[in-house]
């Protein structure tokens, strides 16, 4: 039988102010710094994918299959615990940004691939027959435009990051979750702490999905439906 | 001013597995003089678009050439074509305007664009625009709006337009670079009779007033009959003729709405 839990409002309280710590020290950090690296990554990516190169399109595209077909536990675990076996010993903190921006350009490279591919040709073309190269049509034609439709897909891979930073409590990193587990162990209150850090992620990624309406609505503003 | 010189183009079809290929345009010759208006007519697929194409090298032919003032786009290299490019206005069917831009932005970025181009600022040194420069294009860009009768809706953005005032502020930006040829590929085909009579009484202005010669794709033989000098003819990809077209009453049929209202109404058919 399911016992009645008897909150203990104390631990709550003495363990909030911690477990958000980690959040604003630890998960928050090290998901714009992965989500930013990824994105870069994702954006060459693209790029070599739409290049016309069919060495660059194969590289890209293999190494999409590659990231997108493998666990991102599996992938963490290959930079933190894998590599110092060649001779390659990274902190626990980089390894974890290294993996996610890793993991986060492979999914975003295929969104941002497909906003480009979504511009109307029309547009290239709009910006040839006014002299532009390819390139400065792509920087200023394309990409404005791609950048738009790419929002919330983007939008939703940045919410899942923030949500899979907790991996990196595996290989130590001190983060929202990793704080979680300290605490449930010293205390034994696992479901209290449990479901705190549970909240404080969900509150996160509210906050988050709230940004993400307002950014939808002002870059909508000028699109005719 | 425009030549070509048996022209042919085919398309390789880039899935196909054997060199499969599409003959768009056969063996077309024809020259367009200065401040003519030469319309080009036929189906849907005898290969407008791709002649049209030719003159500012979109596509290049596969025998036969292009030339343009005595210049064959295709044998420049590519900083070359791009500078003659912009000698050569160039409006669509489908408007292309940049919908996050205003419509003062919209036309002048071939100006900001041909700024940002000149001299050191190329090899990225020294300033990238000159002192005055963003200014003096946006006047130059209301000038053309005022032209085509936009100037009031400046500061909207392309989605606040119709079909018709959007395909004007196209012709804007085409015509902000003083270009002496305005291709325009289907310009009014996606538009309503009214918007459509707006946008060819702007062109019929365009040649007025600026003397810019204009190759005019359409297959709304209407249109082309109305504002055309000559109008090739192509089936197939093969040109089967050159009209002249009878310059009578032609340019009536795009007199403002309530001039033709009031003309029909009155019952004043001359
Ligand atoms: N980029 C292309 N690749 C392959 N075939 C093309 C391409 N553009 C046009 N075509 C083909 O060339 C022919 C002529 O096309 P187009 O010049 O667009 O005709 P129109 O403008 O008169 O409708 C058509 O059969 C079309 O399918
Ligand atoms: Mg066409």
């Amino acid at each position: 039988m399911m016992e009645l839990p008897d909150i203990d409002w104390q631990l709550a309280i003495d363990s909030f102010w911690p477990l958000l710590r980690g959040g604003l020290t630890g998960t928050i950090p090290l998901t714009l710094v992965s989500f930013t690296l990824g994105l870069v990554l994702a954006l060459v990516l693209a790029l070599m994918r739409i290049s016309g190169n069919r060495l660059f399109s194969g590289i890209a595209r293999a190494y999409i299959s590659v990231i997108r077909g493998t666990p991102l536990l599996v992938q963490l675990f290959v930079i933190f615990y894998g590599l110092p076996s060649v001779g390659l010993t990274i902190d626990p903190w980089p390894s974890a940004a290294i993996a996610f921006s890793m993991n986060v350009g492979g999914y975003a490279a295929e969104v941002i691939r497909a906003a480009i591919l979504s511009v109307p040709k029309g547009q290239w073309e709009a910006g040839y027959t006014i002299g532009m190269s390819r390139n400065q049509a792509l920087r200023r034609l394309i990409l404005p435009q791609a950048a738009r439709v790419s929002v919330p897909p983007l939008s939703n891979t940045f919410i899942s990051l923030v949500k899979d930073t907790s991996l990196a409590s595996l290989i130590l990193v001190t983060e929202l979750f990793r704080v979680a587990q300290e605490i449930a162990a010293f205390s034994q209150e696992f479901m209290l702490i449990y479901v705190e850090a549970a909240m404080i992620y969900w509150v996160f990624c509210l906050v988050l999905s709230t940004v993400q309406d307002r950014l939808e609505r002002r870059l909508d503003r000028y699109v005719a439906h | 001013m425009i030549e070509f010189d048996q022209v042919t183009k085919s398309y390789t079809q880039p899935g196909a597995r054997r060199a499969g290929s599409v003959h768009a345009l056969h063996e077309v010759s024809l020259s367009v003089g200065e401040s003519e208006i030469f319309g080009v007519v036929g189906e849907s697929g005898s290969g407008k678009s791709t002649l049209l194409r030719m003159v500012n090298a979109l596509e290049l032919p596969s025998s036969g050439a292009v030339t343009v003032n005595g210049v064959n786009l295709a044998a420049l290299r590519p900083r070359d074509r791009r500078a003659q490019r912009r000698r050569i206005g160039m409006v669509f069917q489908q408007f292309n305007l940049l919908a996050n831009k205003t419509v003062l932005a919209n036309v002048a970025l071939p100006l900001n664009l041909h700024q940002r181009l000149g001299g050191l600022a190329e090899r990225g040194l020294g300033p990238r625009r000159r002192p005055g420069a963003e200014a003096a294009s946006a006047d130059r860009a209301r000038e053309m709006l005022d032209f085509v009768n936009m100037g009031a809706q400046a500061s909207k953005h392309p989605a606040q337009l119709s079909g018709g005032e959007k395909q004007r502020v196209a012709i804007a930006r085409a015509l902000v670079n003083e270009p002496d040829i305005l291709l325009c590929d289907e310009p009014t085909s996606s538009l309503d009779s009214q918007h459509t009579d707006e946008v060819m009484a702007t062109l019929l202005r365009v040649r007025a007033e600026m003397g810019t010669s204009i190759l005019l794709v359409s297959h709304e033989l209407d249109v082309i009959r109305g504002a055309c000098d000559r109008a090739a003819i192509l089936e197939s990809g093969r040109l089967t003729g050159i009209a002249e077209i009878a310059r009578l009453q032609a340019r009536e049929s795009f007199d403002s709405y309530s001039e033709r209202a009031r003309k029909y109404l009155e019952g004043d058919q001359e």
